[in-house]
């Protein structure tokens, strides 16, 4: 008895704070090709190894290297490089747009670009894909049309969703991709009702579906392994680990004693850990995914490593709780840099021609900002409705949401 | 016509909607092969397979997420919660998910899902197997919710619910499913074989969300009810010889404000019964609701009679449950005022 000490209470920390040295020894990165690539339906089992392993394609020189090397050819790369860097001009210019006061809110995906326009670029026109509020990469992917993407930011008379929303909870079922809730973890679970339902209907579309590393520890994430295994539902379950939910680290989703794709190791879904700013790895691993899922194989959860460099949302500032240069010191870089290397390695790409594009996508998204506008934002207040508030509740109002129409409108 | 009790009457719901459209499916924990645990889903998996009904892991929260999903895929899903008082993991789903998804989307994507869920207590369920949590449905905007108290209104809602294009909260007063009960626990009970209201056409019909139904006619007192109260309001009439107009309200939300108006117009007094627990019960949207449209009809305040402010206790069960004695001292108070 006299042995016994005190109980000691644990609190993760992330390695460094603000006016440290940024510190991601944790992050262990193998070699590009290193990691094998198993059968397509392969036993789950005999692939647990992968959940602890980091899948990379591009090596330091910009080769693809190993045998998750995918076949790509270069209008596909090029496609995809326009999109990101679309992506991240788009952003730039929304969230100029809020600190001009012309919307409440708006939220980045800057260094996180190579998920969502892989899996959009990579998956089919009637799969569905569950996103969080950092995946508008998909539908710049997908050409959705910029100016309407806008016009829900600044919840103006030409918003499709009436100003109902926040700014950035898309919803264009066109493009594939469901209504974001912006309740965490929500839609992991639908997405997997959703696979389930086309699988009873002998569709052949798959789910995808989306949550950040803070999200594993919600129900929904658990309800959604549970179910997806216990089905062998068609969906594939991503986990984008970008090291922050708002200011904790992924130690405080659990992240400290093993990884995130590990968690589907006791459900007995494979699991793949990819390198997320790795443009080729991402497409190697979706293609992946989406074949066994297409095929009768059930369900995958893949963990995308990535680093979210840019704060949370326009309500968050990261100064405080993380070091300043963190993004530069990320060990697996910069989405858009990386596939640029690739490009200018291996097809045909030079500095210049990426330099023209870049300014194409910036006189583009000018451009479209420019039209949004001119359908109104929060600064000239030609906002969505007030008569539309009453809308959608239910299909058809009920009498009591006719008499409340009433009497807003006086 | 043929009589058949309430759970009967739920699965030839279920029978006749699962054969009319093949995106009707039927889910939940023990409903397939079992076919539940109060036997509304017996033998629908063995004629409809297991594509269409199926057992589901126990998680509410996953059952009612998977529901959602498969209804914006293009299913019409019906899913079981084995008791109403295990609902509340599945409430963040209903809440946020499935009352919204319309509402967020502009119409994009809805959730035409029914939620069935035993209800109410009389059963000696204690705690976790007796709870009324409808006031907690009505209150979001964006789901409706249902509790019939017959056989026949049973299958007529549900086929009604379930061709919704909107989320309907469908709550079975379990005590019912059995029986017409009346509150009082020592007579033997009565089957609905032998009572009228047991009798429910085969086939498909209808009976429309948002219209109550007169059980009694009256002109002494309005009384508001549903579910198993129903009964126990009857019995109190009848044992105080009060002409009481008991209304079945069957839906909560759509809410048949007209016949309550007027029942009301003409009485000039309301008793309300529930029971849930009083405090933000539906009761006060009920008085509240009166207040509003018979103000100056009313002769009487307005009563409630519910379950009391505290968990459904197991043992003292018949003191928690508001009786035909305590429904009967209400209208008689208000009758004499």
């Amino acid at each position: 008895m006299s042995d016994i000490s005190p109980l000691r209470f644990h609190v993760p920390e992330p390695p460094a704070r603000p006016g440290e040295q940024p510190d991601f020894s944790y992050v262990v990165v193998p070699d590009a090709g290193a990691v094998r690539r198993p059968d397509i339906h392969v036993d789950p089992a005999e692939i647990r190894d992968l959940a602890y392993d980091l899948i990379r394609v591009l090596d330091d020189d910009g080769r693809a290297k190993g045998p998750w090397a995918p076949e790509l050819d270069g209008d596909s790369q090029r496609r995809a490089m326009r999109a990101m860097v679309k992506t991240r001009a788009y952003d730039d210019r929304m969230l100029r747009a809020q600190r001009q006061g012309k919307t409440s809110f708006y939220m980045r995906c800057t260094g996180e670009e190579a998920f969502a326009v892989g899996q959009a670029l990579e998956l089919g026109p009637r799969d569905m894909f569950f996103p969080t509020y950092r995946q508008q990469g998909w539908l710049v992917a997908r050409d959705w049309p910029l100016v309407e993407m806008m016009c829900q930011i600044f919840s103006n008379e030409k918003d499709r969703l009436h100003g109902r929303q926040m700014p950035v909870m898309y919803s264009v079922r066109e493009a594939g991709f469901f209504s974001i809730s912006g309740n965490l973890g929500t839609q992991y679970i639908q997405a997997v009702g959703w696979a389930m339902g086309a699988a009873i209907k002998g569709d052949t579309c798959i789910a995808s579906a989306v949550v950040g590393e803070g999200t594993t520890a919600e129900p929904d994430f658990h309800h959604a392994m549970t179910f997806a295994a216990t089905y062998r539902a068609p969906v594939i379950l991503n986990v984008v680990n970008n090291q922050w939910a708002i200011s904790s680290f992924q130690g405080i989703a659990g992240g400290e004693a093993t990884t995130f794709a590990s968690r589907a190791i006791g459900y007995g879904i494979p699991a793949l850990r990819v390198d997320g700013n790795d443009y080729l790895a991402v497409v190697a691993a979706t293609r992946w995914a989406a074949e066994r899922a297409r095929t009768n194989g059930g369900p995958t959860l893949i963990e995308w490593v990535t680093y979210r460099a840019s704060a949370h949302s326009t309500s968050d500032d990261p100064s405080k709780y993380r070091p300043a240069d963190e993004w530069v010191a990320w060990p697996l870089g910069d989405p858009v840099a990386r596939l640029k290397q690739h490009l200018i390695v291996d097809g045909g790409w030079s500095e210049e021609q990426q330099a023209q594009l870049e300014a194409d996508v910036e006189t583009e998204v000018r451009t479209a900002a420019k039209e949004a506008e001119s359908y109104g934002t929060l600064l000239d207040g030609r906002l969505a409705s007030s008569k539309s508030i009453f809308d959608d509740v239910f299909k058809e109002p009920p009498p009591h949401l006719q008499r409340q129409r009433r009497q807003l409108e006086g | 016509m043929p009589t058949m009790p309430m759970n009967v009457a739920i699965r030839s719901a279920l029978d006749v909607m699962l054969g009319r459209d093949d995106d009707v499916v039927v889910f939940g924990e023990d409903v397939g092969y079992f076919g539940g645990v109060f036997r509304c889903t017996d033998g629908l998996q063995a004629t409809y397979g297991t594509n269409r009904v199926f057992d589901t892991p126990i998680a509410e929260g996953g059952i009612i997420g998977i529901a959602i999903g498969m209804g914006a895929y293009g299913l019409r899903p019906v899913a079981e919660i084995q008791f109403a008082d295990y609902v509340y993991p599945g409430l963040d789903q209903l809440i946020s998910e499935a009352a919204r998804l319309r509402y967020r989307s502009g119409g994009e994507f809805t959730a035409p899902i029914t939620v069935r869920m035993p209800g109410g207590g009389g059963i000696h369920g204690g705690q976790t197997h007796s709870q009324s949590p409808e006031s907690l449905f009505t209150h979001v905007c964006g789901l409706k919710t249902v509790i019939p108290s017959t056989p026949y209104d049973a299958k007529g809602l549900l086929i009604a619910a379930i061709e919704d294009d909107d989320p309907v909260i469908f709550i079975e007063p379990k005590r019912l499913y059995n029986g017409p009960f009346d509150g009082h626990p020592e007579r033997p009970i009565v089957p609905w074989s032998a009572h009228p209201l047991g009798e429910v056409p085969d086939g498909h019909f209808t009976v429309p969300l948002g219209s109550a139904a007169v059980r009694r006619s009256g002109e002494d007192v309005t009384v508001l009810a549903y579910g198993t109260m129903v009964y126990v309001a009857e019995a109190a009439a009848e044992e105080t010889g009060v002409d009481a107009e008991i209304i079945d309200l069957r839906s909560l939300l759509p809410l048949d404000t007209d016949m309550i108006e007027q029942s009301v117009t003409k009485t000039g007094r309301c008793v309300i019964v529930h029971e849930a627990t009083r405090t933000s019960g539906f009761g006060a949207e009920l008085a509240a609701t009166v207040q509003e449209l018979c103000f100056f009809q009313l002769e009487a305040p307005i009563e409630r009679v519910t379950g009391w402010d505290t968990p459904y206790p197991h043992a003292q069960e018949w003191d928690y449950f508001p009786g035909p004695a305590r429904v009967g001292e209400a209208l008689r108070r208000v009758v004499d005022s």
